[in-house]
């Protein structure tokens, strides 16, 4: 299993936001899927260490996730935020920040095709883009650390339906050519069956549905 | 210079004419300040007669302890005070003790060393003041505009932890705006300084019957003492406040408020 939760609960702002959830994610795409506030944001927090829960456990390929260190933990996991929330500067120095903190030189060319942005996007203050380029160029820059894993909150919730479909192509070649494992949230079950070959359903903090998609779908 | 000049009760009475001016006016603009300007007033009577005998009985004693003992406190005030302007910064007030104790104690390190003053209770005490008092004021600052851009900037911090940076890699951006900020009004005053303002020290020294010279040239090694004080509080402040945000675990904590 990629990741492993057992009776695992967290609250914050006062409220419940995880509770007793127990929950298996398998090598490979899996989707979450679940209404606004169903805590689907807050597991993708979980896998990197961005939170720990209040109560319970999680495991990362069989150990503890507490047991490895969070910097080389986050490198290895890749959490791409819903907002994008880019350095100060060019496209090009957002993903050499993050290829050098992973100790490797980025091919930003490749990375920002694969995140479906022309070249030219390499210089361009990132001030300057749109919502969709900025949450594309989030993508290129989590691709620039060649995580094995890829937490994505709504990679597509600001894209028109080309872009879209075009990140959608992205995260299916990532999946079979570089063997990258893809946890992705979404709000839309069509574009999951899409995605992924498992899913998760949560609603209000539980699990309300968790297995292969087309049992869960039925 | 001339002897000292001497300044009667009666004269700080008839100052008082300026403070009934400032309350009319309040009064008249409905600032509604009436009441904090006779708080003000009266505070600064009685805080600065009391200060007063006690600078006087330092002098007398003149005991290097004694001093050290002074200056401690007014760290201790100064820490307190500016934590209360820095609210959202999680345990604030170690930062700021160690800031103002390390600007205090280098800068006037620096001066005694350099042979600048004497290590008497006569310099010590009112330089060491201002030294605290400013660098109090730049430390709250800083740390009042740390608290302000992590509240601010919670997405980009996260995103940086994200992709495995340290808390210090991630907060590095808004330290160094919260400590321009610490330092900036004390810059830009020493820039003015002699165009559009003169500093307290030269104008206490010159109603004094100081000489000119001997007037600017002790408000210059005061402001320069100044800015290095500002400077190590504020960068102390930051360095270590920063820190409270984030766990061991390098993630960003829940706001405070």
């Amino acid at each position: 299993m990629l990741f492993e939760l057992r009776d695992v609960s967290l609250s914050a702002a006062g409220r419940l936001v995880l509770d007793s959830v127990d929950l298996d994610i398998p090598i490979g795409a899996t989707a979450i899927v679940g209404p606004s506030g169903s805590g689907k944001s807050t597991l993708l927090r979980l896998f990197n260490r961005l939170a720990d829960p209040d109560r319970g456990s999680v495991h990362y390929r069989g150990r503890p996730l507490v047991e490895y260190d969070p910097l080389g933990l986050r490198r290895e996991v890749s959490l791409v935020p819903q907002l994008p929330a880019l350095l100060e500067g060019t496209v090009e120095s957002n993903l050499r920040y993050a290829a050098g903190l992973a100790g490797r030189e980025p091919d930003c060319a490749r990375c920002l095709g694969l995140a479906g942005l022309d070249g030219a996007f390499a210089d361009r203050d990132v001030r300057k883009l749109s919502v969709g380029e900025q949450q594309r160029a989030m993508l290129a820059r989590a691709l620039a650390q060649e995580p094995k894993v890829m937490l994505l909150d709504e990679p597509t919730s600001a894209l028109d339906h080309d872009a879209r479909d075009a990140i959608e192509a992205t995260l299916g070649q990532l999946r079979s050519e570089l063997e990258i494992s893809l946890v992705v949230v979404s709000h839309d079950p069509e574009q999951a069956s899409r995605l992924g070959d498992w899913l998760v359903r949560l609603h209000e903090g539980r699990v309300a549905g968790c297995g292969p998609i087309e049992e869960v779908l039925r | 210079m001339s002897a000292a000049i001497h300044v009667s009760l009666g004269q700080v009475a008839g100052s008082l004419a300026l403070v009934v001016l400032a309350a009319a006016i309040s009064l008249w603009q409905r600032a509604d300040l009436e009441r904090d300007i006779a708080v003000a007033t009266a505070r600064s009577f009685v805080q600065l007669t009391a200060i007063g005998y006690a600078i006087k009985v330092i002098f007398e004693v003149d005991s290097i302890w004694l001093v050290l003992a002074l200056l401690s406190v007014m760290v201790l005030f100064g820490a307190l005070t500016a934590r209360s302007r820095a609210k959202r910064v999680p345990d604030a007030f170690w930062p700021l003790l160690i800031a103002l104790s390390v600007a205090g104690a280098t800068t006037l390190g620096l001066v005694v060393a350099l042979g600048v003053f004497d290590p008497t209770p006569r310099y010590l005490v009112p330089v060491g003041g201002m030294v605290i008092g400013n660098a109090m004021t730049a430390s709250a600052v800083a740390l009042n505009r740390l608290g302000d851009e992590v509240s601010d900037s919670r997405a980009r911090i996260e995103a940086t932890l994200a992709l495995g940076a340290t808390a210090r890699e991630a907060a590095a951006p808004i330290v160094r705006r919260a400590l321009r900020s610490g330092m900036i009004a004390l810059v830009d005053s020493t820039k003015t300084t002699g165009l559009i303002f003169f500093p307290g020290t030269m104008v206490g020294m010159l109603l004094a019957g100081a000489a000119p010279s001997d007037a600017v040239r002790l408000q210059l090694i005061l402001l320069y003492a100044l800015l290095g004080s500002v400077a190590i509080a504020a960068l102390v402040a930051t360095s270590l406040g920063y820190r409270g945000f984030f766990t061991p675990a390098q993630q960003l904590r829940e706001p405070l408020d």
